[in-house]
C-alpha cells in the first residue's frame, strides 16, 4: 500500500509507527491498591507503594493482568503465559521509585495485527508488534509557584498498556485509521476508555521517508499526541520537514520531538546522545507473571462483539453499506444502541434515521449519544410508524424534532397531534375532488397537455391535508380523476 | 538483676509462664544492660517508654492467660526494618530524621507476639557493609574487645544486632542477611545467626539492598531460642509478591530431633587460600561433632563457588542501584537545596550516602549500562543459577552442608574498611546461601587463639530451616561454648 509524496527531487514514500500508551480500565492501579480514578485533588490518591516509601513493594493487580490479556485478544495478538516486570531507571521529580515497572524483553502480549479502512474503501492491515504493561508516572506542575515544582502522584503507578504498531503505516490519513481503530477496540472491549483529551491514550509517533524500494530512513519520534487531529498534524510536519531537509543535501537526525499544538510544529526535545540508559533489569521485587491456557480461554469467553465482526454482520445481513456499517460500529455504544433501535423492524432504514437524523441533531445540540432524549426503542417506534404507513417520511421528520425535544414517543406525539397518514380512500378523494372543482381552468390545461401541473395538484391535496395524506394513495387516485 | 541476664529467651519465657519473673524486671535488667554497654554504640535509638507499656501489657497478658509466644522479651531490631512513627534511617544520612507511618511484616509480627522493642540496632548503612563501620553513627563494637585493648569489629552489616546479644543488652535480636550480614557478625560475636530461606520472612517494610538477596533474620543466644523467634517472623505476606505460600510452623519441635542417619555435606571448595588453620581446626572438630551426633558425614563439591564473591558483588550492587534510586531528597529524607533539579539529585546524593554506598551504587549503575548488561549482570544471573544448580545437586545426595561461617574471627575496627576487596573476602561462606535462596544457620562452636569466638555455618535445602535447627543443635550441645565477652553487661551464662 504504497503512497509516495512527491518532493523537489523525485518520490518519497513515508514510514510511521506507533507506540499507544492507553490507561488501563480498572479501580485501582497496577501495583498498588490505591484508586485509579481521573480527576482528584492533588495527591489523593497516593499509597504507601505509589510515594515509594522505604521498603514498600509492589503486588500485581490482576484485574490490570485481564485487561492486557483481553486487549491482546481484541488485537489478534500472540498471549505470553510467561512474561516479565523490569525496571525502567531514570530519575525525575514524578518518578518517585527512580524506576518505572515496565516490561522490557518479555511482553505479556506478543504480535497481532488490526485491520484500518480509508475513506476511498480500501482495506489494510497494519501489524501490532507488542503489547506490555507498566506504570504512570506522576505529574510535575512547574506553573503554580515562582521557584518551586508542584509534584501531584494521583497518576504514580496507575496501569498503562505500551501498544507498539509495525512500521506499516505510510500517511497520516492511515495513521488516523488506525487510532481511531484502535481506540474503537479498546473501547470494545471496556479495557481503556480512550479519552485522549484526558491523556486515557496519547501516542508516540515515529515517522521517516525514503525513495521508494530503498532501506528505511532515519526516524523522527514525536512524543505524547492526544488528538487524532495532531497525530496527523504532527506527521505532516515531520515528512515535510524531513523531505525538504534531505533535499536540502541535510541529514535527518535521530531524535526525540515534541509537538506544539499552537502551531501545529514539532521541535527538537532530546538528542540521540542525551537518549536516557534506562538498564532495563527484570524486577526483584516481582516474579514473572504467568498463567495458563484456561485463565486465556476464560477471557475469551467473555470477549465482546469487535467492530469488525458487527460491521460485517451489518453489511451482510442487514444490507448496510459499509459506509453506514462504519459509522454506525466506530463507537460501542452506537452499535448497541442501533441493534436495539433496529432490532425486529427494517435495518436500513433505522440506520438511515439514526446517522442522518439523530446523529445530526446530537451533533446540533452539542450531547453524546449516551444522553439522547431519544431512546433506543423510542426510534425503533418511529420508525415502526413510517413503515406501516401511519405516517409519511416529511410528517416524521416532524415527529422526530418534537421526539428529541420532548423525550416522547413517536407514537403519542401523532396522537395528541393528528398527524397520522391519511390513507382512507373516500376521504382523499374528497379532498381531490375539492381541489379540481377550485381549480377547474388547470384541469384543463392539464388535460390540454401541460402534464406538468400534476404536481401542483398533489401539493395542494396535500396541503388540504396538512400533509397527512398518504402521497402514494394520492398520486395514484389523482392519477385516475385526471385521466379520465 | 544479673539473674536474668543469663535466662535464654526460652528460659525467660518458662519464668514469664510460671511467673516467677515479670516483664517490667526482664525490661529492667534491659534496660541497665543497654545503660552499661552504652560505649558498645549497638543502639541508634532506644524506645524504652513504648517498652515499659508493651513490658506492662505483656504482664498483663500472662495474668490474663493470653500471652503470645514472645510476651516480654526484650528484643532489639535493626535500623533497616521501618517501625511506626520510630525513626528508621539504615544508618545513613540520607534518611536521618525519617518517621515512617507503617511497621514492617516481620516487627508488626513480633510485636503481636508480645515482644517488648528495647529500640533500633546499628548497622552498615543500607547494610552495605562487613564491618559496621559504614554506618553514619559510627561502628557497633565487638563485646569481645579487651576491656581497654584495641576495639574489633562485630562485623556487619547486622553488628549492633549480634553486639548487642552477645553483650547482653537485647535477649535476642532482629537483623537481615544479603549476603552474610546475619551469620557473620552472629560469628564474629558468638551469636547464634539464622539467615532464613529467601521468600520465608516478608520483606515488607524493610529498607531493600538487593531485593532478590535481602532475608530478615534472627540473632539468639541459643538455637533453642532461635526457633522461638523464627517461627513468629515467618509466614506468608501477601504484600511481599516474592513472599513463600506456607502456613505457620512451630520450627521449637525440630531443635530437638535427633541427627541419627542425616547426611551432611562438607564441601571441598571451601578450603580456601587465607583461610586460618583455627578456622579449618574447627570445620574438622564440627565435622566429628557430628559424627559422633551419628550424622554421616560426605564430602561433596560445589564446584561454582569460586565464583559466588564476584557473582554477587554485581548482583548485589545492581539491585542496590536501582533500589536506592528512590532516596533523592523529594518526598522525604535529606535534601541539597540546589538551583536545578539534577543538580540537587547530586548535592542530596552526594552528601546523603556515604562512601561505601556511593561505591556500590556506581558498580552496580556501571553493570546495568547499556553494553556492559550482557557481560557483567546477565553473565552474573547465568552464574547464579549454576551455583544454585550446584546446590540442588549436593542435596541429591546429602541433607546439610557445613562449613566455617568466616575465614577468619572479628578483625580490629579500621582494619580493613580502607580495603573493600579484603572485607568483601569475609562473605566468601555466606554469599552462596543468598544466592542460591538457602536457609543458613551460624552457630558459635569455638575460639581463635586469641579467645575470639567462632562459628560454623549449616546449609540446608530451601524451607528446611527445622533441620537446620536440628543439626544446629547437635553442635552446639557439644561446642559447649561460653559465651562471656569481656564488655557484656554482666555474666550471661
Amino acid at each position: 500500500m504504497s503512497i509516495l509524496v512527491s518532493g523537489r527531487t523525485g518520490d518519497w514514500e513515508i514510514v510511521i509507527g506507533m507506540e499507544v500508551h492507553a490507561q488501563v480500565v480498572s479501580n485501582s492501579k497496577l501495583f498498588s491498591g490505591s484508586s485509579a480514578v481521573f480527576g482528584a485533588s492533588p495527591n489523593n490518591h497516593v499509597s504507601l507503594v505509589d510515594a515509594a516509601m522505604p521498603g514498600m513493594l509492589p503486588v500485581i493487580n490482576g484485574q490490570c493482568v485481564k485487561q492486557a490479556v483481553l486487549t491482546g485478544l481484541g488485537l489478534n495478538a500472540k498471549i505470553n503465559k510467561f512474561s516479565v516486570f523490569d525496571r525502567k531507571n531514570y530519575f525525575y521529580a514524578d518518578l518517585p521509585q527512580g524506576y518505572q515497572i515496565s516490561q522490557f524483553k518479555h511482553p505479556i502480549v506478543g504480535e497481532g495485527e488490526i485491520q484500518i479502512e480509508l475513506s476511498d474503501g480500501s482495506i489494510h492491515k497494519v501489524g501490532i508488534e507488542r503489547l506490555h504493561l507498566e506504570q504512570d508516572a506522576g505529574k510535575s506542575l512547574h506553573d503554580q509557584h515562582p521557584s518551586k515544582s508542584y509534584i501531584d502522584l494521583n497518576r504514580s503507578g496507575v496501569a498503562l498498556m505500551e501498544i507498539v504498531s509495525k512500521p506499516e503505516m505510510h500517511s497520516a490519513e492511515q495513521a488516523a485509521a488506525y487510532i481511531k481503530k484502535l481506540r474503537s477496540i479498546l473501547r470494545y472491549l471496556g479495557t481503556c476508555d480512550g479519552n485522549m483529551e484526558e491523556g486515557s491514550l496519547r501516542a508516540d509517533v515515529n515517522v521517516s521517508v525514503r525513495r521508494p524500494g530503498d532501506i528505511l530512513g532515519t526516524r523522527t519520534e514525536t512524543k505524547n499526541l492526544n488528538s487524532v487531529r495532531f497525530i496527523m498534524q504532527a506527521i505532516e510536519f515531520e515528512v515535510q520537514r524531513q523531505i525538504e531537509l534531505i533535499e536540502d543535501g541535510g541529514e535527518v537526525i535521530q531524535e526525540t520531538r515534541l509537538f506544539d499544538t499552537s502551531t501545529g510544529m514539532t521541535r527538537t526535545m532530546r538528542g540521540k546522545e542525551d537518549a536516557h540508559d534506562y538498564r532495563y533489569f527484570p524486577d526483584p521485587d516481582l516474579l514473572p507473571l504467568t498463567f495458563d491456557d484456561a485463565f486465556i480461554d476464560k477471557l475469551k469467553d467473555g470477549m465482546p462483539e469487535l467492530p469488525d465482526e458487527i460491521k460485517n454482520r451489518m453489511v451482510n445481513e442487514y444490507g448496510l453499506s459499509s459506509y453506514d456499517a462504519n459509522v454506525l460500529t466506530e463507537e460501542r455504544e452506537t452499535a448497541v444502541f442501533y441493534e436495539l433501535a433496529s432490532d425486529g423492524r427494517d435495518r436500513k432504514i433505522t440506520a438511515n434515521w439514526m446517522s442522518v437524523e439523530l446523529f445530526g441533531a446530537l451533533n446540533k445540540a452539542g450531547i453524546e449519544l449516551a444522553q439522547s432524549p431519544v431512546k433506543p426503542k423510542q426510534l425503533g417506534g418511529l420508525v415502526d410508524l413510517i413503515s406501516d404507513g401511519s405516517i409519511s417520511g416529511k410528517i416524521a421528520k416532524e415527529v422526530f424534532s418534537s421526539m428529541f425535544e420532548t423525550g416522547k414517543d413517536a407514537k403519542v406525539i401523532v396522537e395528541e397531534r393528528g398527524l397520522k397518514q391519511v390513507s382512507d380512500e373516500s376521504a382523499i378523494i374528497y379532498m381531490i375532488d375539492e381541489v379540481l372543482a377550485a381549480n377547474l381552468d388547470k384541469v384543463d390545461e392539464y388535460r390540454g397537455g401541460k402534464e406538468k401541473l400534476f404536481g401542483f395538484f398533489v401539493g395542494q391535496v396535500m396541503k388540504a391535508s396538512k400533509g397527512q395524506a398518504n402521497p402514494g394513495m394520492v398520486n395514484q387516485l389523482l392519477k385516475q380523476k385526471l385521466d379520465i | 538483676m544479673s539473674d536474668l541476664l543469663k535466662m535464654t529467651a526460652t528460659e525467660a519465657r518458662n519464668s514469664l509462664l510460671k511467673k516467677e519473673i515479670s516483664s517490667v524486671e526482664l525490661l529492667n535488667a534491659y534496660q541497665n544492660a543497654m545503660e552499661k554497654t552504652e560505649a558498645l554504640n549497638n543502639y541508634v535509638t532506644t524506645t524504652l517508654d513504648a517498652a515499659k507499656q508493651m513490658a506492662v501489657n505483656a504482664d498483663k497478658a500472662y495474668a490474663q492467660g493470653n500471652a503470645g509466644s514472645l510476651a516480654g522479651l526484650p528484643i532489639g531490631v535493626k535500623d533497616l526494618f521501618c517501625t511506626k512513627n520510630i525513626e528508621t534511617t539504615a544508618c545513613s544520612a540520607i534518611l536521618k530524621g525519617f518517621l515512617p507511618s507503617y511497621e514492617s511484616t516481620v516487627t508488626s509480627n513480633i510485636w503481636q507476639s508480645g515482644g517488648v522493642m528495647l529500640g533500633k540496632l546499628n548497622c552498615d548503612e543500607f547494610a552495605m557493609g562487613s564491618s559496621n563501620e559504614t554506618s553514619i553513627f559510627g561502628p557497633a563494637v565487638n563485646p569481645w574487645s579487651k576491656i581497654d585493648g584495641i576495639d574489633l569489629s562485630s562485623g556487619g552489616s547486622s553488628g549492633g544486632s549480634a553486639s548487642s546479644v552477645a553483650a547482653g543488652s537485647a535477649l535476642m535480636s532482629l537483623g537481615t542477611d544479603t549476603g552474610g550480614s546475619i551469620r557473620q557478625p552472629a560469628a564474629f560475636c558468638g551469636v547464634v545467626g539464622l539467615k532464613p530461606t529467601y521468600g520465608r520472612c516478608s520483606r515488607w517494610g524493610i529498607v531493600a539492598f538487593a531485593s532478590s538477596l535481602d532475608q530478615a533474620g534472627p540473632f539468639t543466644r541459643t538455637v533453642e531460642d532461635s526457633a522461638l523467634i523464627f517461627s513468629v517472623m515467618a509466614g506468608h505476606d501477601p504484600k511481599d509478591s516474592t513472599s513463600a505460600s506456607l502456613g505457620y510452623t512451630n520450627f521449637s519441635e525440630a531443635v530437638k530431633s535427633g541427627i541419627e542417619g542425616l547426611r551432611i555435606g562438607i564441601p571441598a571448595e571451601y578450603n580456601v587460600d587465607g583461610m586460618d588453620i583455627e578456622i579449618s581446626d574447627l570445620w574438622k572438630k564440627g565435622r566429628a561433632w557430628l559424627e559422633q551426633a551419628g550424622a554421616k558425614i560426605v564430602d561433596i563439591n560445589l564446584p561454582h563457588t569460586k565464583y559466588a564473591l564476584p557473582c554477587y558483588y554485581i548482583i548485589a550492587p545492581a539491585e542496590a542501584s536501582s533500589n536506592l534510586a528512590r532516596y533523592d531528597g523529594i518526598r522525604y529524607g535529606k535534601r541539597i537545596e540546589a538551583e536545578t533539579l539534577d543538580a540537587m539529585y547530586e548535592a542530596t546524593r552526594a552528601d546523603g550516602f556515604g562512601e561505601e554506598v556511593q561505591r556500590r551504587i556506581l558498580i552496580g549503575t556501571y553493570a546495568l549500562s547499556a553494553g556492559y548488561y550482557d557481560a557483567y549482570y546477565l553473565k552474573a544471573q547465568q552464574v547464579r543459577r549454576l551455583i544454585k544448580e550446584d546446590f540442588d545437586e549436593a542435596f541429591n545426595d546429602v541433607d546439610a552442608i557445613l562449613t566455617p561461617t568466616t575465614p577468619t574471627p572479628a578483625f580490629p575496627l579500621g582494619a580493613e574498611v580502607s580495603d573493600p576487596i579484603t572485607m568483601y573476602l569475609n562473605d566468601v561462606f555466606t554469599v552462596p546461601a543468598n544466592l542460591a535462596g538457602l536457609p543458613g544457620i551460624s552457630v558459635p562452636a569455638g575460639f581463635s587463639n586469641q579467645g575470639l569466638p567462632l562459628g560454623l555455618q549449616l546449609l540446608a535445602p530451601p524451607f528446611e530451616e527445622g533441620r537446620l535447627f536440628s543439626v544446629a543443635n547437635a553442635i552446639e550441645k557439644q561446642a559447649e561454648f561460653l559465651l562471656a565477652p569481656a564488655r557484656a553487661a554482666g555474666d550471661l551464662q
